[in-house]
């Protein structure tokens, strides 16, 4: 068995994010053999390669079988065993389009950065919108919130699903926002109400930064632990929204399609 | 390890030449300042310079100083003194930065030419052509120093510039002349002026020749290039030292053009840059673009000191035309034809918008440019957020992202 697996000819794709590393491992077919997701730290080579290592044991493949590794992420030059680097805008196309190969419009809101990114009917991009420079509506604006709260980030799904109303904040700023969310706990107002109310933010700052075309896909951390908040996104804007399998993945993925394009080269 | 890529940008080598130029010019005024024999007039860099240097006047433009503040990178630690004396953060960053500089008798003029403190001014002059902030910045030097503030109030965003907004341009710079006479002492002398615009023409036909060059490909010069080189345009024009100079680099130009020579090395992509520098990052950004292979080389900002219509037989009217004609004083619509034509002359293949945090007025993309621009054109764009010279508005990891990733996108749809 093991003999077997060696032969195989196997390409990584590693996505350092500021909040959290995504390793994806695929085979010369493009399918995903072994995954990995963890916090980035702040020693970005140590992290991509424990990383790389726990998606390497899903796949139950060795280091030696991967022909040839790319990065992408914030951290993407840090990658010390990637033959090449992509932006996660490039790789986040590609993973998504492997998935659903449609001309549309990405959301990825990951820990730092939002982005959307339109894409056409062949895969190739059209144009790309990231946050300004504020990362209100990022990931890092909800683990503030969760902070301020003492609601763990586990728990923000469940809390606005269950929500009766809604308290919209209105602020931009995180910090004021936080402010806001604490005066209506002392007012009395209900928890899952606030929590409704920060996921409606996040929604309103991303709808803001461009506008969607055809068909909509959303991606990143935040919406692989949130889909209640995909759900309100769906209400928002009245149209479907569609969430690759491993959500969180699609920039490692990406990066995996761009290691095994560039060997095919 | 992913491997950064080393940038190799060709040096210049007229530089040596400007840099002399400009001590010169700078060692003239400090010396004016300290034994007081010729007056000296500060005027905004758009400004009727012309004038000015007719009736004898050395000539200080404060901008330049403010450019000064934010390549040396020292603009960021002086705003905050301006700010608590109530100019907003949110205002020209120019402006803020340069009062804070002499508030704390802080100036880059120090180190490069061993000049105490910028020269003391006996008059005041603006063109708010520009904007409104170099109006309430002269002004706050007029309280300071208690000498006389004059200027021009430029009607702002036509498409046109008709007969109407021009007379009443010419008017305002010809109803100058009195005051000037008094505060200089001099006669009004038409042949002066006359001299001055020639001069001042001659510099604008060797700088716009310098810029149209780009349209080669390879380009010789980059933004970044022409954003130092455009010195002498902006505060030597109407002498004979900036004349002399262009005329260097623009041989040296040519031969760059004659023997195929980038300045950047394997020139793949051609970028336009829409609005104002980030005066602190010039260095980042250019070894940034030289790295992607995408050599930057042709915006407004270098092309606000072309100024084609002085004509030194119609010197006020031909003056009002040129400084009103400007890129930055004109409408939406004006904008977009005027770049539109850009992106066909210099064969551009992406265009960065700079989103200036304290500068409205030069910063194009707040009124949906961008996408009706490549709505037409099928040109690309970015908008990048930052300043001219507040570094904390600046966030340079994002910026570089989008940048990378808007190269990407053009190489990923040849």
């Amino acid at each position: 068995m093991r003999n077997k697996l060696a032969e195989r000819i196997i390409f990584a794709g590693v996505d350092v994010g500021a909040s959290r590393t995504k390793a994806a491992i695929i085979d010369s077919d493009k399918n995903i053999l072994g995954w990995n997701v963890r916090k980035s730290g702040t020693n970005f080579t140590l992290s991509s390669n424990l990383c790389l290592a726990e998606a390497l044991s899903m796949a139950h493949a060795d280091k030696s079988e991967i022909r040839i590794a790319y990065s992408t992420g914030y951290g993407r030059k840090n990658v010390t065993f990637a033959a090449g680097s992509r932006t996660e805008i490039g790789c986040h196309a590609k993973g998504c389009y492997h998935y659903f190969p449609i001309a549309m419009t990405i959301i990825d809101i990951g820990g730092q950065d939002n982005k959307i990114i339109k894409v056409d009917e062949n895969g190739k991009r059209t144009n790309f919108k990231m946050n300004r420079k504020c990362a209100a509506g990022t990931g890092a604006f909800l683990e503030e919130m969760c902070l301020r709260l003492d609601v763990g980030l586990e728990d923000m799904n469940g809390l606005a699903a269950d929500a009766e109303g809604i308290i919209k904040l209105g602020s931009y700023c995180t910090v004021f926002s936080a402010t806001e969310v604490l005066e209506n706990i002392r007012n009395g107002k209900p928890l899952a109400d606030l929590m409704k109310g920060i996921f409606y933010s996040v929604i309103k700052r991303v709808l803001e930064m461009d506008s969607l075309t055809d068909k909509v896909l959303m991606t990143g951390g935040v919406v692989a632990y949130n889909p209640y908040l995909v759900k309100m996104t769906e209400e928002l804007i009245q149209s479907e929204i569609l969430v690759p399998k491993l959500p969180q993945l699609t920039g490692a993925l990406g990066a995996a399609l761009f290691a095994l394009e560039s060997r095919q080269q | 390890m992913t491997q950064e890529i080393k940038p190799i940008r060709k040096k210049i080598e007229a530089t040596g030449l400007m840099n002399k130029y400009m001590a010169e010019y700078f060692h003239e005024l400090d010396d004016a300042s300290k034994s007081r024999d010729r007056k000296i007039a500060w005027c905004t860099s758009v400004g009727p310079a012309e004038l000015l240097h007719s009736f004898g006047f050395l000539v200080y433009y404060p901008e330049n100083h403010g450019a000064m503040l934010g390549a040396t990178r020292i603009a960021t630690d002086l705003i905050p003194y301006a700010n608590a004396i109530g100019y907003s953060p949110d205002i020209c960053s120019y402006l803020t930065s340069d009062i804070g500089s002499y508030l704390t008798n802080n100036t880059p003029l120090t180190k490069a030419y061993g000049i105490k403190s910028v020269p003391k001014p006996d008059v005041l002059v603006f063109n708010t052509n520009q904007c409104r902030d170099v109006q309430d910045w002269m002004a706050w030097y007029a309280y300071e120093f208690k000498v006389p503030l004059i200027g021009v109030n430029t009607p702002r965003t036509p498409t046109e510039v008709n007969d109407v907004i021009i007379e009443s341009v010419a008017k305002q710079i010809e109803g100058m002349a009195v005051e000037l006479e008094e505060i200089s002492g001099n006669k009004f002398d038409p042949n002066k002026l006359k001299a001055v615009m020639a001069l001042s023409k001659e510099c604008t036909e060797l700088w716009k020749e310098v810029l149209s060059l780009a349209a080669t490909k390879p380009s010789p010069i980059s933004f970044f290039d022409g954003t130092i080189h455009m010195g002498p345009a902006v505060v030597l024009r109407g002498t004979q030292h900036a004349v002399d100079y262009y005329e260097v680099l623009l041989t040296e130009l040519k031969e760059r053009v004659a023997n195929k020579v980038g300045a950047i090395e394997d020139e793949k992509y051609r970028i336009y840059w829409e609005g104002m520098p980030i005066w602190g990052r010039l260095r980042q950004h250019s070894d940034l673009f030289a790295g992607l292979n995408a050599c930057v080389l042709a915006s407004t900002y270098c092309n606000s000191w072309i100024f084609s219509d002085f004509d030194e037989s119609d010197p006020f009217t031909s003056m009002a035309k040129a400084y009103t004609e400007l890129f930055i004083v004109r409408s939406d619509a004006a904008k977009e034809e005027y770049i539109k034509k850009m992106i066909k002359a210099f064969s551009i293949d992406g265009i960065i918008y700079h989103d200036a945090k304290t500068c409205p007025n030069n910063s194009n993309c707040r009124y949906g440019m961008p996408r009706r621009i490549e709505t037409e054109t099928g040109v690309p764009s970015i908008t990048i957020n930052g300043d001219l010279n507040d570094l904390r508005m600046i966030s340079d990891e994002q910026n570089k992202t989008n940048i990378e990733a808007f190269i990407e996108q053009i190489e990923e749809n040849r």
